[in-house]
């Protein structure tokens, strides 16, 4: 049986959420799997909703745009409206429930809520929100596994940044450990 | 070479640099502008030349110019930048330059959008510049592809002494894919004693021209150079074609709308129909033969493009009646769904 998780990352620009998706393709790559990212490009990025297609799959990808994803991790209300009816029955909803005040409607999904900004701002770093969320849908969706994601946040940091990766690392764990 | 993800606009730079392309010549526009970007920062590394012109119309007289003199060089915009370089290109045309012109092709006419789109192919396989001159048109379906395109579109470009344009749209820019670089780039520059190097005092001069005021001579240079153009109909034909054998129903879709077509062939042949998929690479050579082939084996064909139908009157030339070719599209930087390409095939049947 083959496996393909159809993940969407969603949010405001400058949350990460490009970076988060990058993240989850090169780790899909590290596993050998079939991978596609795709960004929001144009009006909305520039100061609105930014949102990122990943396709991770056993089967080469067909088209990179996802309609109904089987993973949708959200960081802000205006992109959980936006795709919270979209999500696949039985698929998963990540929430960062400290930018989220709203409950989820349907019944049919799995809901994670994760007050990920005010982990990461407790945390004293603020601007990894993003990933403490990536931490929690690697533990739910199992997608590749924590070694895989090491190897995969290692080639998703520029080479001359790679201070970069063990602060990554420590806000994915804080996510996976919830 | 470890596999890395790149955008497609960063695989069709590095791509080019490794083809040996040493001069680019651009004008940012969204969405293509990491190719120039890519060129700015590699570019000054290598020994090449990277500007950024004052116009589109700048830079495409300044790819005519470094073709006349020879070297591998390289243009990028996207849908009204290639409106404003088409005058140059049919100068390079006539002038029988070799040179490369990406054109990641977002939503129009005017200046339109900024989203994904296919309604370029007639400005690409049919002129968009004025006379009668050809552009052999690449359409890469993936990342992977793109860097076999832009090695194969210097080598065409060189052994037909003409442009050719890479035909892309805002999706396959913008995505990132897992990609490898061969080692060895298998590429064939070749000699080019038309170049315009300077004589050094020891042959005759050459000359890049496009004016010709004698109608007859003019006349002989344009048929000559439809001689090649056939020559290139019958050899440089490129296309991939899956489940085609048993399929009542036959997609033809290009770049990335193929994927999305392919992901419905997939859906509908899950539910029992025979649907099948023709993938042009070359939209000039367009593989009409296997259209014509096909069309007497298939009940119906449609064509899918992110335009308001264009392709489709090539694909109707092809099957010559032979099936009933039918059309969906989305446009102005809409992306079809696989979903609603399977209702028109369930629509068709």
């Amino acid at each position: 049986m083959s496996k393909t998780n159809e993940i969407l990352f969603a949010g405001f620009g400058g949350q990460g959420i490009l970076f988060s998706g990058k993240v989850a393709a090169y780790s899909g790559l590290v596993a050998e799997k079939f991978v596609s990212w795709l960004p929001s490009y144009g009006p909305e990025m520039r100061g609105g909703t930014a949102n990122c297609h990943v396709i991770v799959s056993d089967q080469p990808v067909g088209s990179p745009i996802i309609v109904n994803p089987t993973d949708l991790v959200v960081m802000n209300k205006p992109s959980f409206d936006k795709f919270e009816n979209d999500v696949v029955p039985g698929g998963n909803i990540f929430i960062d429930s400290a930018l989220i005040d709203r409950d989820c409607t349907r019944d049919d999904v799995n809901v994670f809520k994760v007050p990920a900004t005010k982990m990461a701002n407790d945390m004293g770093m603020p601007k990894l929100a993003n990933m403490i969320m990536f931490g929690k849908l690697l533990k739910e969706t199992g997608f590749v596994d924590m070694e895989t994601v090491k190897q995969g946040l290692a080639k998703s940091v520029p080479p001359t940044k790679q201070q970069l990766f063990d602060t990554n690392l420590k806000a994915i764990e804080a996510g996976y450990n919830l | 070479m470890d596999k890395v993800l790149m955008k497609g606009n960063e695989a069709i730079a590095e791509a080019a640099i490794r083809a040996n392309c040493k001069h680019f010549f651009g004008y940012p526009i969204t969405p293509q502008s990491e190719i120039s970007a890519y060129m700015a920062k590699k570019m000054p590394k290598i020994g090449g030349t990277f500007m950024q012109a004052e116009s589109e119309v700048a830079a495409i007289n300044m790819v005519y110019g470094a073709a006349g003199a020879g070297v591998r060089v390289m243009t990028s915009s996207s849908s009204p930048g290639i409106s404003l370089k088409a005058e140059g290109i049919s100068y390079i045309a006539g002038a029988d330059l070799p040179c490369v012109i990406i054109n990641i092709v977002r939503g129009g006419p005017g200046l339109g959008g900024i989203q994904p789109a296919q309604s370029d192919y007639f400005q690409a396989t049919k002129g968009g510049g004025h006379g009668d001159y050809r552009l052999i048109v690449l359409a890469p379906s993936s990342i992977q592809e793109i860097v076999d395109c832009t090695t194969n579109a210097f080598d065409l470009a060189d052994k037909y002494r003409m442009p050719v344009m890479i035909l892309g749209d805002g999706m396959i820019g913008q995505m990132m894919e897992p990609i490898s670089f061969p080692d060895n780039v298998d590429t064939k520059e070749i000699e080019k004693p038309w170049a315009t190097t300077g004589t050094q005092m020891k042959r005759k001069k050459n000359v890049v021209n496009s004016l010709y005021i004698d109608p007859k001579e003019l006349e002989d240079l344009v048929v000559a150079r439809y001689k090649k153009y056939d020559e290139i109909e019958k050899t440089e034909v490129k296309f991939e074609t899956e489940n085609i054998d048993d399929a009542d129903i036959v997609l033809v879709a290009y770049g990335t709308t193929a994927r999305i077509a392919t992901a419905a062939m997939r859906m509908a042949r899950a539910e029992g129909i025979k649907v099948g998929l023709i993938r042009p690479i070359t939209l000039w050579p367009f593989p009409k033969d296997i259209i014509a082939e096909t069309a007497k084996k298939c009940k119906c064909m449609i064509s899918v493009e992110m335009s308001m139908g264009q392709m489709i009157e090539d694909i109707k030339i092809a099957a010559n009646g032979a099936c009933p070719v039918e059309f969906y599209g989305r446009t102005g930087g809409m992306v079809p769904a696989p979903a609603e390409i399977l209702n028109k095939i369930k629509e068709v049947m």
